[in-house]
């Protein structure tokens, strides 16, 4: 599976970075999300697949025993799946904004707003 | 969009729902569960209820507004990190009591942590609901 | 115990809201009881109890060896008791001086920081947090220059003291890491107690130049003086206090307490001897050119300034001695004529010292404590000045580095102060009387009891010199390595050393500068004529430099920030690949990649329909169609994790795609189709880029997970989660106990999402124009 994740990995990648790069407002926030999730697979994987065996130390045990997943990267990914949902909303919110005031979903009609002379 | 199913629906899930959310923090510390995921149950548990009898009536359910509840969390939080300067440790050092209670077994400041997640989470996902549900409307 | 003193500054400063609720008054008089008794405090603990050396320590971060460690000794005393001593008279001071302005409150808030830093770079131990007092000090002396925040140049004088003195405090930081890799050490008294393995390293120069840095620009030296007379832009007692008797010695401190560790090396005293007679001479030079009061006593100050370091770097007991003889009489009448100069600002509305005169009549009180001062600060017999001047005569002529040149300037600069100490202490109130507009009136009683009191104490140290004698001694020996017993205790002040000839020498400068005050009025339009060479002049190239700064940051914010976000991603994503896929193919092995990994028909499944998600989510027209596809990939992921051994994360993800859909929802509905804006070829380019990069990351993983991770964290924490975190679910005991502080850090990230949300949609239409 290590490889399969890695290549689902990859595609979501892909799908991520040539949606950010689009100019239409709500495909750049569906390319964030993408990227929320790939690099949340990213760091699952690398630390290493351990199939149904959560970090858990077992009822009458002091101390973990092996096999257990490696909890490290889990503690990461669960802040980072809470973090990107304020991160989505403050976009989705910002984008929106965006659109009611400039009244064009292109980004490159917000250019004008941070040129510097 | 108010459907008598879903409020009837509703009337019952919410506190089943906030039950399991509280469920999910306490035994957070030893099975899946946690701050995080309990808030998140609790106020999808609230969104649930905006959505069948609207955004008003979840406010005047809820009876507190969403940022007071960021403050008291972030409050618990930071309060649980400095229990350890009573015996003048440093900054976060857990705590814990030596006896175990009645359903919840050892109370610890870690407890108290994961209770200011909750509590955050859900201020946090409640007050970005409301404020976009509410711009939504008019 | 010292901890508290130091943090019981801050404390009050958050008070200061509500102490204003009980009136302006009350609340700042309230507030100047801090400083006082701050001042008992030390005074009776340590200055009449024999205390000294007292030591505290806290743990911070005992990883790094920065830990909360205080250590009160001679020198450091010395020190606190200047700061909440004449902190006690500048806040008493203010409480009328400021009584009008209407950000009172804010005032005193940066001044009760500022004098909590202070308190703490002299009583820290460890060197790491005396730094990070000292940029509070930096931050707070930022806040008080730009008090008066309406005028154009107070802005640009508190942005240059920051600059100026931030820029060096990050030299200090790189210095003090230097000490750190020479000794191992992070504390001032293992540093000092090892001067030979220090000045032996390759890294000594390095150390002992970066350290200086930080010392030059807070204490002002040529060629960082610039900021200081600029400074006086700030309030005046701000000016008595931060940039005359504290703060600006906080280098002059430093030198000191660091000078057992480089004591004796050629380089630490030539070059502080070098700057600091510059220092001196200069500035002594530059006061006589002024016609403003406090600009005046800032180029005194400066030049008192370079006298100190002139004296660290003589490096002789004696020298060590008179710098702390001059320290303490230095701040007790440079803070008497500031606060004299602000009474006579607020009595006649003028500093100009050509439109006054003959104010005695008029400010009776004022006057008697200006000539004390000036009189102290020219060095007159029986005041504290002059047992200054009389050490500073001794150890310049002991000076074994460059005997006449060290001596002249020292001679010159002392008849400059001489000169300059009747400009602003004498002729403002003798003579006939002059003043601009309506009659001058004498400052209120609490404004003058605070420097009479100073200035009486000039007196009474130099009547009987026993009082600090012992502690001047003691402080020596503090910064001294390995004073011997014996030097130490023949230390002792004296007010009269018979007739030698440093007497005459004192005396000759005192004759020659009452001689040019006589011809002042043929030989100052001749001195203010005299102009200093350009290279003398460095605010110049601090103008330059900043504009430069500026003008670059511009141009490169032109050509990356160009208002296109498809640019910036563009740039970032080429960056990465290239960076990545050169180290990946120059230096690693491509071939340990393996393809057999054990793969079910469900988990191809799962990969499939991940996959046709993504594709659907990018050629979709609709945006519910979009949406749902990107609910099925959150979905499928989330199985993924349930799958592999992670049940919270499982959780979690369902909760969050739950509200994710809501959120879309309520939202989607506003936004616009979704329309194809871009040409055919700027996308095959796009996909083509980003597909790169997602190959990139798929070998990235599988270069990553072909090796054996190493099982150091994971074993840790499986070993001691339920042990010392009493938890069994390990995930969540590292994100509440081992990591909170991370963690606490995310929800106040995630709440000021929430915040920012709510501003944003709070912001209305017309708002946004004028933002």
């Amino acid at each position: 599976m290590t490889l399969l994740l890695a290549i689902v990995t990859g595609i979501l990648f892909t799908a991520g970075f040539y949606l950010v790069l689009r100019r239409s407002l709500v495909k750049v926030i569906f390319g964030l999300m993408f990227l929320g999730h790939a690099a949340n697979l990213l760091i699952f994987n690398i630390g290493r697949l351990t199939k149904g065996a959560p970090a858990f130390i077992l009822e009458g045990n002091q101390t973990a025993v092996e096999p257990y997943a490696e909890p490290i990267p889990q503690a990461l990914i669960l802040t980072a799946i809470v973090i990107g949902f304020g991160v989505q909303a403050f976009a989705i919110v910002l984008f929106k904004k965006a659109y009611q005031m400039i009244g064009s979903d292109d980004i490159h009609s917000l250019k004008s707003t941070d040129r510097i002379a | 969009m108010k459907s008598i199913i879903l409020q009837t629906a509703t009337r019952y899930l919410l506190p089943i729902l906030l039950l399991f959310s509280f469920f999910l923090l306490f035994r957070g510390h030893n099975s899946p569960g946690g701050g995080f995921v309990g808030g998140l149950v609790a106020a999808a548990a609230y969104a649930l209820y905006s959505i069948a009898f609207g955004v008003e009536e979840a406010k005047k359910l809820l009876r507190i507004e969403p940022v007071y509840l960021i403050a008291t969390g972030l409050m618990f939080a930071l309060i649980s990190g400095m229990i350890a300067f009573f015996s003048f440790d440093t900054f976060m050092t857990g705590k814990w009591s030596d006896f175990n209670f009645p359903l919840f077994g050892k109370l610890g400041s870690p407890l108290l942590f994961d209770l200011g997640v909750y509590v955050v989470v859900i201020g946090i996902t409640l007050k970005i609901l409301f404020t976009i549900s509410e711009e939504v409307k008019p | 115990m010292l901890l508290f003193s130091v943090l019981s500054g801050i404390f009050v400063a958050c008070l200061v809201p509500f102490l204003f609720k009980l009136g302006r008054k009350p609340g700042s008089l309230i507030i100047s009881l801090v400083p006082l008794s701050l001042f008992l405090f030390y005074l009776f603990n340590f200055g009449i109890s024999d205390n000294l050396g007292y030591y505290e320590s806290f743990d911070f971060f005992p990883a790094l060896g920065v830990n909360l460690n205080f250590v009160m000794d001679s020198y450091a005393l010395i020190f606190a008791l200047i700061i909440t001593g004449i902190g006690t008279v500048v806040f008493f001071y203010s409480s009328y001086y400021l009584a009008e302005n209407p950000y009172l409150d804010r005032f005193y808030i940066y001044i009760l920081v500022f004098m909590a830093s202070m308190l703490g770079i002299v009583i820290s131990d460890n060197m790491v947090i005396m730094f990070i007092f000292w940029e509070f000090t930096s931050i707070s002396s930022f806040m008080l220059i730009g008090f008066k925040h309406r005028e154009e140049k107070s802005r640009y004088s508190a942005w240059q003291a920051l600059l100026v003195t931030g820029s060096g405090a990050l030299a200090l930081l790189a210095g003090i890491l230097l000490l750190y890799l020479i000794t191992g050490k992070m504390n001032f008294s293992e540093i000092n107690s090892m001067p030979q393995i220090i000045q032996s390293s390759t890294l000594f120069l390095p150390a002992m130049f970066l350290v200086l840095g930080g010392a030059f620009t807070k204490s002002a030296q040529m060629p960082f003086h610039f900021w200081l007379p600029n400074a006086m832009e700030a309030p005046t007692p701000v000016s008595a206090y931060l940039h005359s008797a504290t703060m600006v010695k906080a280098g002059i401190y430093l030198m000191a307490r660091i000078n057992p560790a480089f004591q004796g090396a050629i380089e630490w005293e030539t070059t502080l001897s070098v700057f600091g007679g510059i220092t001196m001479l200069f500035a002594a030079y530059m006061a006589l050119k002024q016609i403003d009061l406090k600009r005046i006593l800032a180029y005194t100050t400066l030049s008192v300034l370079g006298t100190l370091t002139l004296l660290i770097g003589i490096g002789t007991p004696a020298a060590m001695q008179a710098m702390i003889v001059y320290l303490i009489a230095h701040a007790l009448y440079k803070g008497t004529l500031f606060l004299v100069a602000g009474a006579i600002d607020h009595g006649t509305g003028t500093r100009n010292i050509d439109e006054i005169g003959g104010l005695k009549k008029f400010m009776p009180i004022t006057a008697i404590a200006a000539t004390l001062a000036a009189l102290s600060m020219a060095g007159v017999i029986p005041l504290f000045g002059f047992i200054g001047k009389e050490l500073l005569y001794e150890a310049a002529l002991e000076h074994s580095l460059v005997d006449y040149a060290t001596f002249g300037a020292v001679f010159f600069a002392a008849l400059f102060g001489v000169v300059a100490a009747g400009m602003s202490g004498i002729f403002p109130f003798f003579g006939k009387a002059k003043y601009p507009n309506e009659k001058p009136h004498e400052a209120s009683f609490i404004m003058t009891t605070g420097f009479v009191i100073t200035a009486f104490l000039g007196l009474l140290f130099g009547l009987v010199p026993m009082l600090v004698s012992d502690n001047v001694a003691k402080a020596t020996s503090d910064v001294y390595y390995n004073l011997p017993l014996a030097v130490g205790s023949s230390m002792q002040l004296a007010l009269w050393h018979g007739f030698n000839s440093v007497l005459f020498l004192s005396l000759g400068t005192l004759a020659l500068g009452i001689g040019i005050l006589m011809f002042r009025a043929k030989l100052f339009p001749i001195i203010r004529k005299i102009n200093l060479p350009e290279f003398l002049q460095p605010s110049k190239a601090y103008d330059v430099s900043t504009a430069i700064l500026i003008g670059s940051a511009r141009l490169t914010t032109k050509i990356l920030q160009n208002g296109y976000l498809r640019n910036y991603i563009t740039l970032i994503l080429l960056t990465l690949l290239l960076l990545t896929s050169y180290s990946l193919f120059a230096f690693s092995d491509l071939s340990v990649i393996s393809l057999y990994y054990p793969v079910t028909f469900y988990e191809i499944t799962i990969a499939v329909i991940i996959s046709i998600s993504a594709v659907l989510v990018i050629k979709s027209s609709g945006r519910l169609q979009a949406v749902a596809a990107l609910g099925v990939v959150g979905i499928f992921v989330a199985i993924i994790f349930s799958i592999y051994g992670a049940p919270d994360l499982a959780l979690t993800q369902y909760s969050i795609e739950t509200l994710t859909v809501i959120l879309f929802v309520l939202v989607i509905y506003k936004l616009p189709k979704f329309l194809n804006y871009s040409k055919f070829s700027h996308r095959l380019q796009d996909f083509v880029l980003a597909a790169l990069v997602g190959l990139t990351m798929t070998i990235l993983i599988l270069m990553v997970t072909a090796n054996e991770l190493p099982p150091e964290f994971k074993d840790y924490y499986g070993q001691t989660s339920y042990i010392l975190g009493k938890g069994r679910n390990i995930v969540n005991v590292i994100l509440v106990d081992y990591r909170a502080l991370d963690t606490l850090g995310e929800i106040v990230v995630l709440s000021l999402a929430a915040l920012g949300v709510f501003a944003l949609l709070k912001l209305k239409k017309d708002d946004g124009d004028s933002i």
